[in-house]
């Protein structure tokens, strides 16, 4: 018998994990907000029905006036009235390469927001803290870019026919036999799109009479791809062993609903990083479970892949496991990688029996072949097979960068969400109001921040997320830090009730003098 | 998020310029394309009315949408007017929620899996006199038909706006990857918050966004090549017919039309094997064919089995006639 804590041989380094909460006075206030805006939607509907005010928006045809209404007036409630009012701070468009600054193409709003025009100036070098850039690869330096060249020039853009049919390229095999050797399977698959790539391999891998356990907070591709299956989906609480292992142990001594037959196959689906929270998940928890009752499990590496483990393998590597664990790897080459795209990998059979049965090999368009350069340039940068050290000092960057933005973030008070090593940082903004004002203010200050709020986020919990990226360099970090201290204290986003004090050698001081 | 590109926003403008219609949404995949937009407005409890021919990108569509669906026989008016009376007898029963429920038909306009057209003119009395909206499915016919391309509104003349929603993959005629959607903005503004495939997704890579409008540009500027397309498709359909044993499926101006076996040998699966051995006999002599791949177990009306015959513009006059020869070659030496 064993005292103290029950996995600590488990994890091999220490998890911090920070989820706090705000005062009770900050929800309050945040309901209040929203309630404001609600009764001025209702009043403004009012006034728009009875004519008092112009109606902006685009309206139905005269001739098909008495078709159904194609959307509920209710549905648009929120989009209409609350979302309109900030409406100018997504979809700004950009025109240069989303590296780690950008030019902004510059946007006015005559109308309140109903249209926008552009002026034509163009906004530069904007610190960019909202694309998924995490090792920097979304460049356009020509030397980087020459075999990306080349292969254009010799394949073109289109492949214009299925993986099945007549779309499969020396290519395709050589970047699929380059992510088994990268993430150290016996092999893999890619697919075009990363979002294609969950909701058409899921219902291959899962049919009806089977039980998928999926996190509460699970992208939108992997719930598409559970309920296309038919599979009975049941949901845990986010990150939680208890709440898996409780299904878990539901599922297999009460077996299917009406039948109570046994489950023909149990999936869990977790997420690496989750991209609203910036948690990671507990992968050595998850797996002994998995071992333990006999379940399969499939791990979305959208975020992680590239940016956490020591050289860059994703949460595999970070929790020091190995990759045989994991029952089906899938990934997206988006966020790491600089291109577009998806992939599969895990043992052999696994993935011969996705490439006859898959939706996407069958129907869906192969990745081209510039794009797939450039995910081999990138890995092979990564796994230093082009000679030189470049990708792991990416990797070393971007964790040194995470741990610092962090930290001084922890150090000023504001409330950051997840785990100390994601370099998904989300900072709790909660009030409706506030989300546009930190928006715009750090536009003025040239700084371009992605803010979220409902229906993405709980309804209390508006956030703004950044991305760290390992082409940040500790100056371009530094301004972003000036101008959100100088904004949290301008808008009151210090919530924090923990904060370390930036002074800690204070604290180890053993004997005070006192002056006489 | 920081993901719109001006070289995004040019594509669109340039796509709703040549369609003629308000706004056009770019997606980033072909397949997501109509299986993002069609759950956009279909709902639980709504009906749509699909022709039993749909290709899979439709159904799975339909499937995440989850409304009732109801096949009608492939380019069979009748039987889609029967199933919209049956509707709206039902509709009187219950007039509160027929008031809420919304209808739609989706047809392609080139069928992939049939090779066929739709009968658009037909369609459209259907929809005034039913009121049910159209959403037209484009992929094949989109750089085809019609004097400039523009797809079966311009070949049957029709008033673009008559159609509510147009969708299109750009990975056959333009050559790049992704897709589009275009019609009134009304329609197409929704989209931008619900489309699951465009909210939750990476966009376009500007590389494949630039390759797309340049495509666009040189059809506009060589609005000579769609004759010259239609006129070489029917020179390979008309050297095909007679082939002993392989019948022509698809319009004579279908650039992609199937070879199905004419009498069958009892099972799938001898089928198929028959037609590999013929795609190999070509494959071996220097033209390039390919089958038509389904999911048997998961398409819900499931075509015969089927050699797939692709037509460019490129090709030459000799090419064609090379090409039907040793068709007819191949099918006389492995199914005789």
């Amino acid at each position: 018998q064993k005292n103290g804590v029950s996995n600590g041989t488990l994890y091999k380094k220490t998890f911090i994990e920070h989820f706090e909460q705000a005062p009770m006075y900050v929800a309050v206030l945040t309901f209040l907000g929203f309630g404001v805006g609600t009764i001025f939607g209702y009043l403004r509907d009012f006034m728009r029905a009875w004519g008092l005010e112009k109606r902006n928006v685009a309206a139905e045809r005269e001739q098909q006036k008495d078709f159904v209404p194609l959307y509920q007036d209710f549905e648009n409630f929120y989009t209409r009235n609350l979302y309109m009012r900030i409406r100018d701070n997504w979809n700004r468009p950009i025109c240069s390469v989303p590296g780690p600054q950008f030019d902004l193409m510059e946007r006015v709003t005559d109308d309140y927001n109903w249209t926008f025009r552009f002026t034509g100036r163009i906004i530069k070098n904007v610190i960019n803290m909202g694309s998924y850039n995490y090792l920097g690869f979304a460049e356009t330096d020509v030397n980087a870019l020459k075999t990306v060249t080349i292969e254009l020039q010799k394949y073109g853009t289109g492949i214009c026919s299925t993986r099945q049919e007549m779309g499969t390229l020396d290519k395709h095999v050589e970047l699929e036999k380059l992510v088994a050797k990268f993430l150290g399977v016996e092999d893999a698959m890619v697919f075009g799109m990363g979002f294609a790539t969950n909701s058409m391999n899921i219902p291959a891998l899962v049919g009806k009479g089977c039980l998928i356990l999926s996190d509460e907070l699970n992208h939108t591709s992997l719930v598409l791809g559970a309920r296309l299956s038919g599979a009975t989906i049941r949901i845990f609480k986010h990150n939680n062993m208890q709440s898996l292992e409780k299904l878990l142990r539901d599922a297999i001594i009460y077996g299917q609903p009406r039948s109570r037959r046994a489950w023909r196959k149990i999936i869990i689906l977790v997420e690496g990083i989750y991209s609203m929270e910036g948690s990671i998940v507990r992968l050595p928890e998850i797996v002994s479970l998995k071992k333990k009752y006999k379940a399969y499990l499939y791990l979305d590496e959208a975020h992680s892949i590239g940016a956490v483990g020591t050289t860059g393998r994703g949460v595999v590597e970070y929790f020091g496991m190995s990759p045989d664990d994991v029952d089906v790897l899938m990934g997206t080459f988006t966020k790491s990688f600089g291109a577009a795209g998806g992939y599969i990998a895990g043992k052999k059979e696994l993935v011969d029996f996705l490439r006859t049965h898959s939706h996407s090999a069958v129907y869906a368009t192969s990745m081209c072949p510039p794009v797939a350069e450039q995910i081999i340039r990138a890995m092979k940068c990564l796994m230093g097979l082009d000679g030189t050290t470049q990708g792991l000092q990416r990797v070393r960057q971007l964790g040194k960068n995470t741990r610092y933005f962090r930290r001084r973030l922890h150090e000023m008070g504001f409330i950051i969400y997840g785990n100390d090593d994601s370099p998904v940082v989300p900072l709790l903004l909660y009030m409706p109001g506030k989300i546009g004002a930190f928006a715009r203010r750090m536009l003025e200050k040239n700084i371009g921040v992605v803010v979220v709020g409902f229906p993405a986020t709980p309804i209390t919990e508006s956030r703004a997320r950044f991305c760290v990226s390992a082409a940040h360099t500790r100056e371009m970090l530094d301004t972003v830090l000036n101008a959100l201290d100088e904004l949290g204290d301008f808008l009151h986003l210090k919530y924090s009730r923990y904060s370390k004090s930036s002074h800690p050698e204070l604290y180890e001081e053993t004997r005070f003098e006192l002056e006489d | 998020f920081f993901s719109q590109i001006d070289v995004h926003l040019e594509l669109e403008d340039q796509l709703a310029k040549f369609m003629r219609t308000e706004e056009a949404i770019i997606y980033s995949y072909g397949f997501a394309t109509i299986a993002s937009a069609i759950p956009a407005y279909a709902k639980r409890g709504d009906i749509v009315f699909v022709d039993e021919a749909a290709c899979f990108a439709i159904q799975k569509g339909l499937q995440a949408s989850r409304s009732n669906i109801k096949l009608f026989r492939h380019n069979d008016m009748a039987d889609l007017e029967r199933l919209l009376k049956e509707q709206e007898t039902e509709d009187q029963k219950n007039p509160r929620k027929a008031r809420v429920t919304r209808r739609f038909i989706v047809v392609e306009g080139l069928y992939m899996n049939t090779g066929d057209v739709c009968p658009l003119p037909e369609l459209i009395k259907l929809k005034y006199k039913y009121k049910v909206r159209i959403f037209l499915e484009e992929s094949l016919s989109f750089g085809v038909l019609g004097e400039h391309g523009r797809g079966i509104t311009e070949h049957f003349g029709i008033n673009i706006d008559d159609i509510d929603l147009i969708s299109a993959n750009m990975e056959n005629s333009l050559a790049s990857i992704g897709g589009f959607c275009c019609g009134r903005s009304f329609i197409i503004d929704h989209q931008r918050l619900s489309g699951q495939g465009y909210c939750f997704s990476a966009s376009l890579p500007p590389l494949l966004a630039a390759a797309a409008i340049e495509a666009l540009n040189i059809m506009e500027d060589n609005p000579d090549i769609f004759q010259t397309l239609r006129t070489k498709c029917a020179r390979i359909h008309e050297a095909l017919q007679g082939i002993s044993g392989l019948k022509v499926v698809g319009e004579t101006f279908s650039p992609a039309l199937h070879l199905q076996l004419e009498e069958s040998c009892g099972s799938r699966e001898n089928d198929m094997k028959l037609l590999k051995r013929v795609v190999d006999y070509c494959m071996n002599n220097g033209i390039a064919l390919t089958q038509a791949c389904y999911l048997e177990k998961e398409e819900k009306c499931l075509p015969p089995p089927s050699i797939r015959v692709v037509i460019t513009v490129e090709q030459t006059e000799q090419e064609l006639d090379k090409a039907a020869s040793l068709l007819k070659e191949a099918a006389q030496s492995v199914l005789n």
